[in-house]
């Protein structure tokens, strides 16, 4: 601890602050001598989008407060009370639902960023760690968000996943009498979701942003070349590569936040409802606990989890355990990808279609989450979910591009598992299903082929590249 | 362009540029609060709410206190008897405020003695201006509480303030100033209109 | 293989793979019954008035449009001081032409009321089976090509309790009210299936000709998808100025950025 009395060199207002709080010391510990790698690109953006879009959605959430009726029998006036009746007010209410959706994309592509760079690597597992945290109460957030409006959608959507619970061996069925409150999804159910939406998760997601931010400044920002900038430093101990956070990347970040807001307002003036995408049609109708919606599907941003839930159909409760087990995977990540290199930019080529691969996946499970179910969207949701999980097995797989052979056994033992399965989920006297399983065998095959086939095959594809020592671009 | 300039910082650029980034920024700021900031005025629910109240007049009785509601404000309408105007101008000795002199208790046209538009019918906002509380209507003359002065008036049970027929204060009572008289005008004889002024005072 | 092309691989692969598995399986089934264009248009006041007028004659006796106030929907369609109405005109016009509803007292309802019903939905809901919904918002639950298409899609049915069906509302409890305007139309059995609109052919006329009918319905329709958002008259123009906004905010702040970097190689 600095000794008593604190000295400081500033003078005026801020010396007597910096006696007795060390705001110069934070000041250049994260912005004027916090040193980040020179060679950030467009990837690197949707950090800081990502805080904006959380300060977006607690102004325009505190707003809302002030209107907004938490009771299932006035919720839903409430909120067209908002709409039209307070001034201003339906700029706050879009800008909000907006801003919901806008946080999940953002934070999709701050998450792939880490994919691409390997940033969960090295010392930084733990900013991954709470990184992973913050989007669980993201997704907590925004699933208790999506109910406050007391729409069909609302309530229906709500009802499907504090049904989840229910499948719960044992204590399933109190437990989801415990949660909602009463018998069915009703008035306390609302009330006490809206005391986390607005109080309780709000407070821990700053709390999250908060320790993620120290975490990753006390490593050191990772890049897109995946180099330690901290190894080469020069006479001052500035690493080579760095640069000062301040005013470098504050002057950079604002018209990249510019351009962001463009896209945002653009949304919220000209198409808030983004096809019934942001803003559902069906949330335009009151809740009505006896009139179930034709087409139930949760928010786009769940619908990748929500193909993976209903394409295990052993039981419901192992369905759930698959839909959780797909994002506990994530926070995995650091133990499996054990490869030295961390940016893609230096790995094999395999490494680089697994990622490409696992984007395309995420996206066409979203995709299938969306729409209902026909017996070959049945079965590409089942495909699409396996080929999620491979990914992590492939990744684990990749560790090592020394022992080529071993990518040989992966494969092997892999597309026997697909295959086992498929010998045992097949059921010749549905010959619908049947047949689908038998022709999109394909995907995950070829998936395991490109990634793991192809590498043993064509050293090509498996070269790394020498991870140079100064950043590129 | 020459490799002197590119080694020295334009420090004049940098000020400049950062001032009108910073200028253009809190423009854009302002504007961003403005929808917040009128999400707190009246909502269109609160204006019905506090719409003009119509009453009719043509049922109230010489000595009749009638309350309507306006903006959830008791507004008294009193039609006042020939005998209780004549008795107004004996208490000016005795008020704080008997020509109506300050200004924010009554419209300009009913700044007059008798503070009313049409002479009988007396429109009073019924809220003591000492601590709120509504006072009771006491027409009568010389009560035994209230003394043998008393022509009329209202009594407020809470701190015993005092007023008389045309809604002014007495002195030496805890509210300091006339009882408020709200917007208004006739539409025709019989219908009274609370809440605007109705043009021409 | 340079780092750029592979970037460019990388892009490219994946959306093609979305397309492509997406598109080997076919997609995803269609959505029902086809619907007509309505063709919504907020600078049409004369429509959005006309509309605004059917509704409150035609339907405000059983549907509500709870959310919406009179005085509101009387300035969106265009009495109001631009078009030179006085504060008493438009009071006057309001009460005549769209208030039919009562305090308890008997009075009219002030214009600044919400533009409630006087119909019991408990009786509806006995008489129809089905309660009444209010439709402040059916513009956005449905859509406005679904709300025109509904007022053209009634076809005689003798097997329904009213005699009618409706092509995109398969058993729908409400009577055809317009019927005695737009006649009554049957429907040809529909080979299209889901995936053409059904033919239907005006076999018994009413009071109006098809063009006439047309018109009515698609004011209609305008008016109810103004009332499901009376903001989206007004937001548009305001994206504009934002936008043009943030352009030279954008400016600004790329300039400051690059004169910044110059520091940087």
């Amino acid at each position: 601890m600095a000794a008593y009395p604190r000295t400081t060199e500033a003078t005026g207002v801020l010396g007597w602050i910096d006696e007795r709080f060390p705001i110069l010391e934070t000041w250049k510990a994260h912005m004027s001598e916090y040193y980040a790698p020179k060679n950030f690109n467009v990837w690197y953006y949707f950090g800081v989008l990502a805080m904006l879009v959380l300060v977006i959605q607690i102004v325009s959430g505190i707003f809302l407060t002030m209107h907004y009726k938490p009771d299932s029998e006035l919720a839903f006036a409430s909120v067209e009370y908002i709409m039209r009746d307070v001034p201003g007010g339906w700029f706050i209410r879009y800008m909000h639902s907006t801003g919901a959706s806008a946080f999940f994309i953002v934070v999709y592509f701050h998450m792939f960023r880490g994919l691409m760079y390997g940033s969960y690597k090295g010392k930084r597992e733990l900013v991954w760690l709470i990184g992973m945290a913050l989007y669980l109460a993201l997704m907590a957030e925004a699933f208790m968000g999506y109910m406050l409006p007391w729409g069909q959608m609302s309530f229906w959507g709500a009802q499907v996943i504090i049904n989840l619970f229910q499948t719960i061996p044992v204590v399933g069925d109190s437990l989801s009498v415990w949660i909602r409150g009463d018998f069915v999804i009703s008035d306390p159910t609302l009330n006490r979701l809206f005391a986390f939406h607005v109080a309780a998760v709000p407070l821990i997601l700053v709390a999250l942003v908060f320790v993620h931010i120290v975490a990753l400044h006390t490593v050191g920002s990772n890049n897109p070349d995946g180099i330690e900038i901290k190894a080469l430093k020069d006479d001052k101990g500035v690493p080579l590569d760095g640069i000062p956070f301040h005013p470098y990347y504050t002057v950079h970040d604002i018209p990249a936040i510019v351009v962001f807001l463009m896209a945002f307002f653009a949304i919220i003036f000209f198409m808030p409802e983004m096809g019934g995408y942001f803003l559902e049609h069906a949330n335009f109708e009151p809740a009505n606990p006896l009139k179930t919606p034709v087409h139930i599907a949760p928010v786009w941003y769940f619908t990748p989890f929500y193909t993976i839930l209903r394409a295990v159909t052993l039981s419901p409760f192992m369905g759930t355990l698959a839909m959780f087990g797909a994002i506990i995977m994530l926070f995995l990540l650091p133990w499996l990808d054990r490869n030295p290199i961390k940016s893609w930019r230096y790995r094999n080529t395999a490494h680089m279609l697994n990622l490409a691969i696992f984007a395309a996946v995420f996206m066409i499970l979203g995709y299938l989450g969306v729409k209902p179910v026909t017996p070959e969207l049945k079965e590409l949701g089942v495909r699409m979910t396996e080929i999620y999980f491979l990914f992590f097995i492939v990744i684990f797989a990749h560790s090592n591009s020394e022992k080529v052979g071993r990518y040989l056994v992966w494969f092997l033992v892999l597309a026997a598992a697909i295959v086992a399965i498929d010998f045992y989920r097949a059921n010749p006297e549905d010959a619908e299903s049947y047949g689908q399983i038998w022709w999109q065998m394909i995907w995950p095959i070829a998936y395991l082929a490109m990634t793991l086939l192809l590498p043993f095959l064509m050293r090509g594809c498996n070269a790394e590249k020498a991870v140079p020592e100064r950043v590129t671009s | 362009m020459s490799d002197s300039d590119s080694n020295t910082v334009n420090k004049g650029r940098r000020r400049m540029l950062i001032a009108a980034t910073s200028v253009v920024g809190a423009a854009g700021t302002a504007a961003f609060a403005t929808p917040l900031l009128i999400s707190w005025m009246p909502s269109e629910r609160a204006k019905a709410a506090g719409a003009p109240v119509e009453a009719n007049i043509s049922k109230i009785e010489p000595g009749q206190l009638v309350r309507v509601i306006w903006r959830g404000k008791p507004i008294w309408l009193v039609r006042r008897t020939d005998q209780m105007i004549k008795d107004l101008p004996s208490n000016d000795a005795m008020l704080k405020d008997p020509t109506s002199s300050v200004e924010t208790q009554q419209p300009a046209y009913t700044k007059n003695a008798i503070r009313s538009r049409k002479p009988e019918m007396l429109v009073l906002i019924g809220i003591c201006t000492h601590l709120g509380c509504s006072p009771t209507y006491r027409p009568e003359l010389a009560p035994a509480d209230l003394g043998a002065a008393w022509k009329g008036g209202w009594y407020c049970p809470c701190h015993g303030s005092r007023f008389d027929l045309a809604g002014r204060v007495f002195k030496n009572v805890p509210a300091p100033t006339n009882l408020v008289i709200p917007p208004h005008y006739y539409k025709t004889d019989d219908l009274l209109l609370i809440g605007e002024d109705g043009g021409a005072a | 293989m340079s780092n750029s092309i592979r970037k460019w691989i990388f892009v490219l692969i994946v959306p093609l793979l979305v397309f492509g598995i997406l598109g080997s399986v076919g997609g995803g089934a269609g959505h029902g019954v086809a619907l007509q264009s309505a063709n919504v248009n907020f600078d049409d006041k004369a429509s959005m008035q006309r509309g605004a007028k059917y509704f409150q004659n035609y339907c405000s006796g059983c549907h509500s449009l709870r959310f919406s106030r009179f005085n509101r929907v009387a300035k969106d369609i265009g009495l109001n001081a631009e078009n030179g109405f006085s504060e008493d005109d438009v009071k006057t016009l309001i009460n005549e032409n769209l208030i039919f509803i009562r305090d308890a007292e008997g009075k009219k309802v002030k214009t600044g009321s919400l533009m409630k019903t006087a119909y019991n939905s408990k009786a509806a809901a006995q008489a129809f089976g089905a309660s009444v919904p209010d439709l402040s918002l059916v513009g956005r639950s449905r859509g406005a090509d679904w709300i025109y298409s509904y007022l053209n899609g009634f076809y005689l049915d003798p097997s329904r309790p009213t005699g009618m069906n409706n092509t995109v509302f398969k058993d729908v409890g409400m009577p055809h009210v317009l019927g005695n305007l737009q006649g009554w139309q049957t429907l040809e059995h529909s080979e299209g299936g889901e995936h053409g609109v059904p033919k239907l052919t005006l076999s018994k006329p009413g009071s109006m000709t098809g063009a006439e009918y047309d018109k009515l319905t698609r004011d209609i329709t305008n008016f109810l998808a103004y009332v499901s958002e009376p903001a989206q008259l007004s937001r548009k123009m305001y994206g504009i100025f934002t936008l043009l906004f943030l352009f030279v905010l954008f400016g600004f702040a790329y300039a400051l950025s690059k004169e910044y970097w110059k520091d940087i190689h």
